[in-house]
């Protein structure tokens, strides 16, 4: 409570844009901005965005940054409770810091040339996405869902995702294991410490064991995902990225 | 539990308590530590830095039952990394931002608290943690995230004396806990990544009158001074934000420093940038300068060289020698005469790819091509190093240094390094290597030496310490949240207790009422633990 009296006392004292628009995003600003976030935002959050020990901020949604004034404040005035410090900068450094920041989540703006209409059709279809992957409440559990992948991912990603899998499990990571009685397990990590682990296989059913008690444990790095590359023609695939990036969450 | 049935030294603890009840905590209490086990007198235990307990009440016969006695949250989010205090019945623990409980031991219920507002714009790189306190007389004294040293009432929590350290806008903080070595109270400071000229500092017990200070970087002209390229020297850091350890034989303060700034482009500071990444030996009295000896010279990879410096007497090649063991954030265990300083042996104690190897002064050889760069350099171990600012614990019965040992890599980028008072001064930073599994143990290895004698693997890298005791045990804790017991001979696991939060402290063990209790904080809550007779 003292924390939030002192911050927003602090935001008093300060002179807060009245804009929730960053005014400041030319090349030229662009270009400050990167120097200032790798000299002093990168010690954290990587050059890349992508950490370090500091929130991803290679993502196209910011959690505590909804738009561009909140992202100001986050970095102006800290978050409480976390490492993240407040920036004694100038309102203008840390509005082209936040520019920067922005850059860091673009999705990939590769082009959008297939047919979505088509696309739904042969997802829901014959390339059977749905047995693993739920769309706005319809589909299965084992992958990841996809109701607003077009937020999170582009379509570059996309595409690479449906003819090469294994170039990014996302931690769905496969394991195998066997116990001390001979019981044989596949399915997908859900947690895991030094001294159990935690597994959901193949029919959505949870398990959990001592690894004392596994004879055997070996987790895969490769996806569960099959590849589509030889499954689907280059314009079905064309056709599948365009219905997945106009999937934006439950409209 | 019968009289009968308590081991002699339990029954000299109980008579150490009601006698010690009466005195003050005298600095001779400290030096003698290993007389009255049933307290924590210091922030290793000892001066010598071995947080080891000689409560041999838990011992691997009855660890297996051993239970949650009480526990105590703070009402913060912020990592709980306190060592805690134990003098004469009474706790002394600190929490994040800057705060301290007074806690009686028998009933785990607060006697009184301290509770400091802390400015909005602290600047303070890596969290609002503190490690802990020290305790003189009649007063605890506690550093804080706004730069300032405090002296409280240990019965009642009323601050006797305050004293500015440092400008906290300019970059600086207390994280650690200070050392109290005879009529001093010694405190180092952090803010390695805010350019600010690191110092190690000495004040009166009684009064807060500043005795002494040693400056960690030469100015132009003195001593050191020409390892810094220019002016670079004035935002060089080299902070001291780790708990340093105290041989009264040779009245000498040991105490590492931490890394350069910027931290990862070394371009603007050409030179071997001393005291950076250095152990100092420094006279207590005085505040000068005895010896050094620097780790990793013009480090470009962030590797502190703060960390507790174990003091340990043992043989070398047939020789008994006063040592100082080192295992240090660059991946290399350091063996050095705490006399002269002198480097005896060292050598790799995880993955590390960036040095051939130490040459007959202990300096690195460095392998080409590892520093940091704009398109990004794999180098092992990582930006957290083989090990951190957590304690290693020695046994003197067993003879072996118990390590909290990090197994990961990083890439390593180099950045813009621009100056600004008060504002973070990095000059690149790190990712994680894409893919890499990562892992921990807890070694044990022999001092002398660095050969390892045995090792209990972690899921995770660590980062909390460990305790050894003399009922033959190693306490130490996961970064998934356990605490375990280990023989300290073997390194079997005989006990462990998911604890539900992400260790980030150090263990200590006290005794009261003949009673031993192990205490260590585990994500926002401090657990003690005890084995019911």
């Amino acid at each position: 409570m003292l924390a939030w009296a002192l911050l927003f006392h602090a935001q008093i004292l300060v002179d807060v844009p009245a804009t929730a628009k960053n005014p400041h995003t030319t090349p030229a600003d662009l270009e400050l901005g990167r120097k200032i976030y790798g000299g002093r935002c990168a010690g954290c959050h990587g050059p890349l965005g992508d950490g370090g020990k500091g929130t991803n901020l290679a993502t196209p949604i910011l959690a505590r940054s909804p738009d561009d004034l909140a992202l100001w404040k986050v970095i102006r005035f800290g978050v409480p409770e976390t490492e993240m410090p407040s920036h004694n900068l100038t309102n203008k450094e840390i509005w082209q810091i936040a520019a920067h920041v922005r850059t860091l989540g673009k999705l990939d703006t590769a082009p959008v040339t297939g047919d979505s209409k088509r696309g739904e059709a042969i997802a829901k279809g014959k390339a059977g996405c749905l047995s693993c992957h739920i769309v706005r409440g319809q589909g299965g559990e084992l992958g990841p869902a996809l109701t607003d992948i077009g937020l999170r991912r582009g379509p570059g990603y996309l595409r690479r995702k449906l003819t090469d899998p294994d170039r990014d499990s996302a931690g769905f990571l496969q394991v195998h294991l066997t116990t001390n009685a001979g019981t044989a397990l596949s399915g997908i990590r859900m947690n895991e410490d030094t001294y159990s682990i935690q597994v959901r296989d193949r029919g959505n059913r949870l398990h959990s064991f001592w690894k004392a008690d596994l004879k055997e444990l070996r987790i895969e790095q490769k996806s569960l995902m099959p590849s589509y590359g030889d499954k689907l023609s280059a314009q079905e695939i064309d056709d599948v990225v365009a219905y997945l990036t106009q999937l934006r969450g439950i409209q | 539990m019968s009289i009968l049935k308590m081991t002699a030294l339990t029954l000299g603890a109980m008579l150490g308590t009601m006698l010690a009840a009466f005195g003050q905590l005298t600095p001779e209490r400290i030096a003698k530590a290993a007389a009255e086990p049933q307290n924590w007198l210091t922030y290793s235990g000892n001066y010598a830095g071995h947080r080891f307990s000689p409560l041999k009440q838990i011992n691997e016969s009855n660890v297996g039952k051993l239970k949650v006695e009480w526990s105590y949250q703070v009402n913060s989010l912020q990592r709980f990394e306190g060592t805690p205090i134990v003098v004469d019945g009474v706790m002394y623990a600190s929490e994040p931002p800057s705060n301290l409980t007074a806690i009686d031991v028998r009933t785990g219920r607060p006697i009184w608290k301290y509770r400091r507002s802390m400015p909005s714009d602290l600047r303070v790189c890596c969290g609002q943690v503190n490690r802990g306190v020290a305790v003189a007389g009649n007063l605890v004294f506690l550093g804080t995230l706004d730069a300032h040293l405090l002296a409280l009432n240990a019965k009642t929590g009323a601050i006797l004396w305050d004293v500015t350290v440092a400008n906290y806008k300019d970059g600086y903080s207390l994280t650690g806990a200070p050392l109290i070595v005879k009529d001093k109270v010694i405190t180092g400071m952090a803010g390695g990544e805010y350019g600010v000229r690191g110092f190690l500092d000495a004040y009166d017990v009684a009064t807060g009158k500043r005795a002494w200070r040693f400056w960690t970087i030469p100015l132009p002209g003195e001593p050191g001074g020409q390892t810094w390229a220019g002016e670079s020297g004035k935002t060089g850091a080299a902070a001291t934000w780790v708990t340093g350890t105290y041989d009264p034989e040779t009245n000498l303060v040991y105490w590492g420093t931490g890394n350069p700034g910027p931290d990862w482009n070394g371009d603007v500071r050409a030179g071997d940038n001393l005291y950076s990444d250095c152990i100092l030996a420094i006279d207590a009295d005085t505040g000068k300068l005895k010896w050094h000896f620097q780790f990793t010279p013009h480090d470009v990879h962030d590797w502190d060289s703060t960390a507790v410096p174990v003091l340990v007497n043992a043989n070398v090649a047939g020789q008994p020698r006063k040592l100082v063991v080192f295992p240090n954030r660059n991946a290399f265990f350091y063996v050095l005469d705490r006399v002269t300083g002198q480097f005896i042996t060292g050598k790799p104690y995880a993955k590390q790819t960036w040095a051939k190897g130490l040459d007959d002064s202990g300096r690195p050889v460095r392998v080409p091509a590892t520093s940091p760069s704009v398109d990004g350099t794999q180098v092992w171990p990582s930006v957290s190093g083989a090990s951190n600012w957590y304690s290693p614990s020695f046994s003197p019965e067993t003879g072996l240094l118990y390590v909290a040992v990090r197994e990961s890599g990083s890439q390593y980028f180099k950045g813009e390094a621009e100056y600004k008072a008060g504002e973070q001064f990095n000059g690149g930073g790190f990712r994680s290597i894409p893919g890499e599994v990562l892992w921990g143990a807890i070694r044990a290895f022999d001092p002398a030496t660095g050969n390892v004698k045995w090792e209990y693997k972690l899921f995770t890298p660590p980062w909390s310490g460990v305790l050894s005791t003399a009922g033959n045990l190693v306490f130490g804790s996961t970064a998934e949240g356990q605490i375990f017991a280990l023989s300290a001979t073997t390194g079997k696991e005989l006990w462990r207790f998911e604890a539900g939060g992400q260790a980030r402290g150090n263990p200590i063990s006290y005794a009261v009422d003949g009673k031993q209790y192990v205490a260590v904080t585990m994500g926002n809550a401090l657990y003690v633990l005890s084995v019911s007779q």
